[in-house]
């Protein structure tokens, strides 16, 4: 048995819809019950990244990994783990390639692969405790700067380390700062964007909730660089958690004197706020946040004037999203080349993305630009559930793009992928196996963005719902041949004629669909058949005589009672197809395999 | 001023620095379509029909918003503008009424007019159309939200011309709207009925109720004016058909008022044709008044004050001018009562 | 004005006194919401919550009938801090002293007790007026229909000069004219002691011009003004009137006297395109021809002359004013024979020094502003630069003056009366649109009197006062303070000039519109 173990439960919004935070008070009581108070110490941190298995805990100093655990499990740690230091091995993850269960985080490739820079307290500390933060070297980077260095030293830091917006477009940090900078004003303002929607990303939401302190610290330093003395977070009221552990963050930050006037002494003044956001996925395009902000309706509208020279309220304004917030104090703290030692030629430091789909290992990943996506779906995610195969993966989101299974050793970074016809975006990795149909994939993601279309230039808000009717033709097996020109030409009118990214980028799923999976759309429209046997109305059921035992339970199990037949009469059993809504629980029910899905 | 050369469509022209493409090119003679531009408004760059190839430029961007920049090349009128010009003028006929024949703006339709010049079907898109309420539920301004295309001109017009910002986009993406808050109908709403939303409405979304079939506007022949209401002098454009002004539409060109006017001038002069109009002269006849023809009327008024002037003088009589007569009406009545009957008695209303 | 509409955005601070521009003269009123928008300061003085209030920097509720005081208080305040123009005084103005003592009476406690305006408010209307780069004053009927009107104005001038705000762009002091041609009948001499142009009937000089130019000799006496026409129709030494274009009875305060005066004469001629109240009373009706059915010029509230052009024949029967005019004059010996407007312009612009560069032709579509001294000459933007028109300002001394009748135990509430946005004086009402759109007289009662009263919103009341009554609708609101009764002039079935009174301003016999005692009863 260890001296002083800490107990990491995870306590971020994913583990805690899970379950995890009534465990952190059954764990305290059992280490009470078991007289272990004195040794043992258990704490709620933010995000562990390994979602699909939460609630994780984990074991220090040993790092030990316990997944899917319940309050019924914890008597039974305490007593095996930590008293007798051994381990519960029903609550071990088993590695998928050799199915055997691995304890230690070092041997999960889950973990082992990833290179943690952002996401370095996340899942370590207690977000709510700014001593945590500090005792691991946070706040000494706005230190560093506002004790020995110039704003202008600051801002040449950052564009050595090479890094680049993560909010998507990947443009240069620490040059995009110096437009704000250089813009003369009275008044400046930085904002955080915290309006992270893309479906399935998550790692702003997981920074905001593991390790709000590296935002601050990072808008502090770039306020510094920048000569802002007022920050804005806006986030999405949909994240309770990180609003409410951003808000106890910034109090600590004032009290402690990071946030407010004559910071540390040094005559730098820096206020920041919460500003809540009411979730419409425009508003993460920068001139649509700053409108909302400003109570106006959540609209782009057209630049220039860039916010670096008339943003918020019309004052000089620089934008960067969470995580590349969080990159900033790393970058003061151990220097730009040790930050650009990692990534490409063009892309440094790390990303995270946010893994889901179907592999094995969905959660968030942190991997240095330049990881192929083979590394990160096979290694990281363990590959495709099931044993199924791989068809493809959407990176970036309803904004991104579909890369077939032979782009799987592309290494990533934002130039790669954008060549490809895909996109960093904000880092979701969608992985799709074979029964997925790429047509329906892209009429899902058209679904999206024609929802979330702010409505305010027309190719946007009629083109995306012209896209998304065309698509939805052709997964009914309406569609006709010359669809794929006008939705082609359509596309790519969006595309070179939207106000905003949400429109010039809606049409990428379509485009990098119809580039590698044209095969797909033509099989719908000619063969009126779906090969991925996913589009209902393409599908059909019907019942084979030959294996067919008359046992009824198909018929009993029907929704629709459109499976008629009676072993009495001899009457074979079959299927109505007119009032068969094609959900497949005959076939799922039949133990003789006599139905079939054509 | 500081002047900038830059190529269009292989033209060389200069213009003066912060002149945007769409400027430079209508300088030059050169045609852009536009939908949510109005000189007088500030550019939302909304309706993407203006848009043009420049060499160097990601995507193809908007001329309205797009300012010229040293060595520029534009390309205006390529295939591939002209394609996703088109494109986009097919994405808005798809969800507009073709009812053009029986639509009051027809032969003024900016979007009529753009899809016939690019050849548009209208067939290419079939799905969804609005269908929305008609607010009718006043009496000057017809709104037809299915006509709408959402440029968004009337919502700046409302607000950088009226001051007021009655109106605002509701709703999101295809469903998106222009309205009163809450959708309220106009009558509901907070609106003064100044109608400059209406004056700048490209197509036939926002129409005068009272100008509703009674002229095309190539039937109609415009008669600019001064508003015979309030001090400002406004002036507009009297819209004449067969003899009759059947409705008033603002003038940009105007030196007090531009396209702004406010809810009499544009919608009172209905006012000529009022029941209540005197059309022939009438004399008190037993206590009555009564038709007379007009030399029996003049002759009786030019005796009348004869013998009164001739029995009690010149200063019995008195006249009233008139503030809502002309300069020259009011000279004359002056030079009347002074040099022909011989009084100074004359004054008007100078003081309301 | 002495500046321009379109000065009006550029304008850095408005001062809008006894003015309602958003719904009286509504495009200036867009002008100054544009300036608003540009960050403009607006100081808002109205005892009624008028829309550009709700807009104001600082609102100042005054009680009617002090602006003298409030003016003079502003002018105490901006001397106590030293922002007054030292040298523009010096320069361009003289009598300042005088005016300097005047106030020094008016010390803002004093002046806050007199208008009710809290001393902040008072000092930071005086801060934001006096400091601005370019600051206008802005005022309409609120200032002169008052028995001291003329005192108001001169006291608004006062304050334009003592800080230097006129004779320059986008700052003066601009009087809005009410009726669309009131500038132009003045100009045209259509009052009883000037000639075009504002040229004195007194001056033998002026007269000997006049009478060589028309052929005859001229009385050399002043004539009647209107408040004094229906006294001396009453008494007999005026026998006939022809009105053209006007309908006193509705418009001219007290029109019970109005109407007493009109039907005491012997002949009265009414020369119309409505069948007017006053029509009704006339001898003879003449139909004239409404703006669209003839052609000549307006001129409106900034001095520019503009053309009015025909559109239309003249309904009917009817004939256009001017032709009327014409064939009368012939009829009784002196013959008036023109060809057209413009021939009657050429006239004016050779007697009248002001219109000496305007013809038709010039005017177009752009028009010009007066004073268009010769042919060449581009018109006056604004007034004043470098010099006034007497040479040096004259600063006048003015003290407070209460207003001629004021509420009492009888007639509690103080009427006040205007305009509103949807019609303009008693013509729109035969407009059917807008006489649909807005139909009746909505007189505004505060909500605390309406329901000491009993009243509610939109019941019929009676209202009246020592010379007569009306019935009415009621709106109840805030926008009237309490013991105000707000009503307009638009209406026929409620005459708002049966209540006001004829009690006028001594120099210019403007009638004291804004303020009456009156009491309103329940109906029933």
């Amino acid at each position: 048995m260890a001296e002083n173990q800490r107990i990491l439960v995870c306590a971020g919004t994913g583990c805690a819809s899970s379950g995890a935070l009534p465990i952190i008070d059954i764990l305290n009581d059992e280490i009470k019950r078991q007289g272990l108070e004195e040794t043992v110490t258990v704490v709620g941190t933010g995000c562990q990244g390994f979602c699909e298995k939460g609630p994780t805990l984990v074991i220090e100093p040993q790092q030990i990994l316990y997944t899917r655990v319940t309050g019924e499990d914890v008597a039974e740690i305490v007593s095996q783990e930590l008293v007798k230091g051994e381990r519960v091995e029903r609550l071990l993850l088993v590695d998928q390639a050799t199915q055997k269960p691995v304890s230690s985080m070092a041997d999960i490739r889950f973990f082992s692969k990833q290179h943690r820079i952002v996401l370095h307290n996340c899942g370590v500390i207690d977000p709510k405790k700014i001593e945590d933060y500090t005792a691991r070297d946070g706040y000494k980077g706005i230190e560093k700067a506002l004790k020995g260095m110039s704003p202008e030293e600051v801002m040449e830091e950052v564009k050595k380390s090479g890094l680049r917006g993560r909010g998507g477009a990947g443009f240069p940090t620490g040059v995009k700062w110096g437009f704000c900078r250089s813009t003369p004003s009275d008044k400046k303002y930085i904002i955080c964007n915290a309006d992270e929607g893309d479906p399935g990303a998550f790692m702003d939401r997981s920074v905001l909730e593991g390790d709000p302190h590296s935002v601050i610290e990072g808008m502090l330093i770039g306020a510094y660089a920048i000569g802002a003395d007022e920050g804005y977070v806006y986030c999405r009221a949909e994240y309770p958690l990180a609003i409410k552990n951003l808000g106890i963050a910034i109090k600590q930050a004032k009290e402690a004197g990071y946030l407010g006037d004559n910071i540390l002494g040094s005559g730098f003044n820096f206020h920041l706020k919460i500003f809540e956001g009411a979730g419409a996925f425009v508003c993460g395009e920068e001139t649509a946040l700053m409108a909302s902000i400003e109570g106006k309706r959540g609209m782009p509208r057209v630049r220039p004037p860039f916010p670096a020279v008339s943003g918020l309220w019309g004052k000089p304004t620089n934008i960067n999203n969470v995580e590349t917030w969080s990159n900033i104090p790393h970058i003061l703290r151990n220097g730009a080349d040790w930050y650009s030692q990692f990534g490409t030629e063009k892309s440094k430091g790390t990303k995270i993305f946010a893994l889901t789909g179907k592999v094995n290992n969905t959660g968030l990943v942190e991997v240095p630009m330049g990881t192929t996506l083979r590394e990160i779906i096979f290694d990281i995610g363990d590959g495709i559930q099931g044993g199924k195969k791989f068809k493809a993966v959407q990176i970036g989101g309803p904004s991104g793009g579909c890369l077939p299974e032979d782009m799987l050793d592309l290494a990533v970074d934002y130039d790669t992928l954008t060549q490809a016809g895909a996109m960093v975006g904000s880092g979701g990795l969608v992985i799709m196996d074979e029964t997925t149909c790429m047509v329906d994939i892209a009429r899902y993601f058209l679904n999206f963005s024609k929802k979330e279309s702010c409505g305010k230039c027309t190719p946007c808000r009629e083109g995306t719902t012209r896209m998304y009717e065309i698509l939805d033709r052709i997964t009914k097996g309406e569609g006709k041949e010359e669809d794929l020109d006008t939705l082609e030409n359509l596309a790519i009118t969006i595309k070179e004629t939207s106000l905003c990214g949400l429109g010039q980028f809606a049409p990428s799923p379509i485009l990098a669909t119809l580039k590698y999976f044209r095969h797909e759309y033509l099989a719908h429209i000619h063969d009126h058949k779906c090969p991925a046997h996913n589009c209902t109305a393409l599908l059909s059921y019907s019942i084979d005589t030959e294996k067919c035992k008359m046992c009824s339970l198909c018929a009993k199990n029907c929704p629709t009672n459109c499976i008629s037949g009676d072993k009495k009469t001899n009457t074979p059993y079959v299927i109505d197809v007119e009032n068969c809504i094609k959900c497949g629980t005959c076939m799922d029910k039949c133990k003789f395999g006599a139905v079939s899905r054509a | 001023m500081e002047w900038l050369t830059l190529t269009i469509d292989g033209r060389e022209v200069s213009v003066p620095k912060g002149t945007t493409v769409l400027d430079a090119c209508r300088m030059n003679n050169i045609p852009i379509p536009t939908l949510c531009h109005a000189p007088e408004l500030t550019s939302a760059g909304a309706c993407r029909l203006c848009v043009v190839q420049i060499e160097g430029m990601r995507n193809l961007p908007p001329s309205c918003v797009t300012q010229v920049a040293q060595g520029m090349k534009v390309e205006t009128q390529n295939p591939k503008v002209r394609n996703a010009r088109k494109t986009i003028l097919e994405l808005l006929v798809a969800n507009h009424p073709l009812d053009c024949m029986t639509c009051q703006k027809m032969g003024d339709c900016s979007l009529a007019e753009y899809a016939y010049d690019y050849g548009v079907t209208g067939t290419v898109y079939q799905g969804e159309k609005r269908c929305l309420p008609i607010d009718d539920g006043n009496p000057f301004i017809l709104r037809d939200p299915n006509k709408c295309i959402l440029c968004g001109k009337c919502i700046k017009a409302c607000t950088e011309i009226q001051g007021k910002s009655i109106l605002d986009f509701s709703f999101r993406g295809f469903d998106t709207q222009v309205g009163p808050a809450f959708n309220l109908p106009y009558n509901e709403s907070d609106c003064d009925f100044c109608g400059s939303c209406v004056s700048v409405c490209p197509v036939g979304a926002l129409t005068e109720k009272q100008m509703a079939g009674k002229g095309r506007p190539w039937e109609v022949s415009k008669v600019q004016t001064t508003c015979p209401f309030c001090g400002v002098g406004c002036n507009f454009d009297l819209n004449v058909k067969d003899g009759k002004v059947i409705g008033v539409t603002s003038n940009p060109e105007v030196p007090v008022n531009g396209k702004a006017l406010c809810v009499k001038g544009r919608f009172g002069m209905d006012m000529i044709y009022s029941d209540n109009r005197i059309t022939t002269p009438l004399i008190r006849k037993n206590g009555e008044l009564v038709p007379a023809e007009w030399d029996e009327a003049l002759d009786l008024v030019a005796t009348k004050l004869g013998e009164i002037k001739k029995t009690y003088g010149p200063n019995s009589i008195a006249a009233l001018s008139s503030a809502h007569c002309t300069n020259e009406e009011n000279y004359l009545m002056q030079k009347f009562m002074r040099a022909v009957i011989g009084t100074n008695n004359v004054d008007h209303c100078a003081r309301t | 004005m002495t500046n321009s509409i379109n000065e009006i955005p550029n304008v850095k601070a408005m001062f809008v006194i006894g003015s309602n521009p958003t719904e009286a003269h509504p495009v200036i009123g867009t002008k100054m919401k544009q300036a608003l928008a540009k960050g403009a300061k607006l100081i808002v003085a109205d005892p009624r919550c008028i829309d550009l209030a709700e807009h104001a920097d600082v609102w100042l509720r005054l009680r009617p009938g002090t602006d003298i005081a409030l003016i003079n208080g502003i002018m105490n305040i901006i001397l106590a801090n030293e922002w007054e123009n030292k040298e523009f005084i010096a320069e361009r103005t003289e009598g300042f002293e005088k005016v300097r003592e005047a106030v020094q009476q008016y010390t803002p406690e004093v002046v806050s007790k007199i208008t009710g305006v809290p001393v902040e408010q008072l000092q930071e209307a005086a801060k934001i007026y006096a400091t601005a780069e370019r600051a206008s004053i802005f005022y309409t009927l609120g200032i002169t229909e008052h028995t001291c009107g003329t005192d108001n104005v001169m006291s608004l001038a006062n304050l334009a000069m003592l800080t230097g705000n006129i004779g320059k762009e986008s700052s003066g002091v601009n009087p809005m004219r009410g009726q669309n041609n009131v500038q132009g009948a003045c100009d045209m001499g259509a009052l009883p002691n000037v000639y075009p142009g504002y040229q004195q009937v007194a001056s033998p000089e002026v007269r000997a011009k006049f009478e060589a130019a028309w052929g005859v000799p001229l009385d050399p006496n002043p004539g009647f003004m209107i408040p004094d026409m229906f006294g001396a129709a009453v008494s007999k030494d005026l026998r006939a009137l022809y009105v053209m274009g006007e309908d006193p009875v509705i418009t001219d305060a007290d029109a019970n006297h109005v109407r007493k005066g009109l039907e005491a004469l012997d002949f009265l001629v009414v020369q119309e395109i409505f069948l007017s109240e006053t029509a009704k009373l006339a001898d003879v009706v003449l139909p004239g021809a409404s703006f669209a059915e003839k052609t000549g010029t307006f001129t409106n509230t900034e001095r520019r002359v503009q053309m009015v052009n025909q559109a239309i024949k003249p309904i009917g029967n009817a004939k256009t004013d001017g032709e009327i005019i014409c064939e009368l004059a012939t009829r009784m010996g002196y013959p008036f024979n023109y060809e057209s407007s413009a021939e009657v312009m050429q006239e004016i612009s050779k007697l009248a020094p002001q219109f000496g560069g305007i013809t038709h032709e010039r005017l177009g579509t752009q028009g010009l502003q007066w004073p268009v001294p010769h042919a060449e000459h581009p018109g006056t933007k604004f007034l004043h630069e470098g010099k006034f028109n007497r040479g040096k300002g004259l600063f006048m001394a003015i003290e407070n003056q209460l207003p001629a009748e004021m509420p009492d135990e009888e007639y509690p509430f103080l009427l006040n009366t205007g305009r509103k946005l949807s019609h303009y004086n008693v013509f729109t009402q035969h407009s059917p649109s807008l006489g649909d759109h807005s139909p009746e007289e909505l007189a505004e009662v505060n909500p605390s009197d309406a329901k000491k009263l009993g009243i509610e919103d939109g019941e019929v009341v009676q209202v009246a006062s020592r010379r007569g009554e009306l019935k009415t609708k009621v709106k109840v609101t805030e926008r009237v303070p309490e013991g105000m009764v707000f009503m307009t002039l638009h209406y026929f079935d409620s005459p708002t000039n049966v209540l006001t009174n004829g009690a006028y301003d001594k120099v210019t016999k403007t009638y004291e519109y804004k303020v009456c005692g009156v009491k309103i009863s329940k109906i029933n």
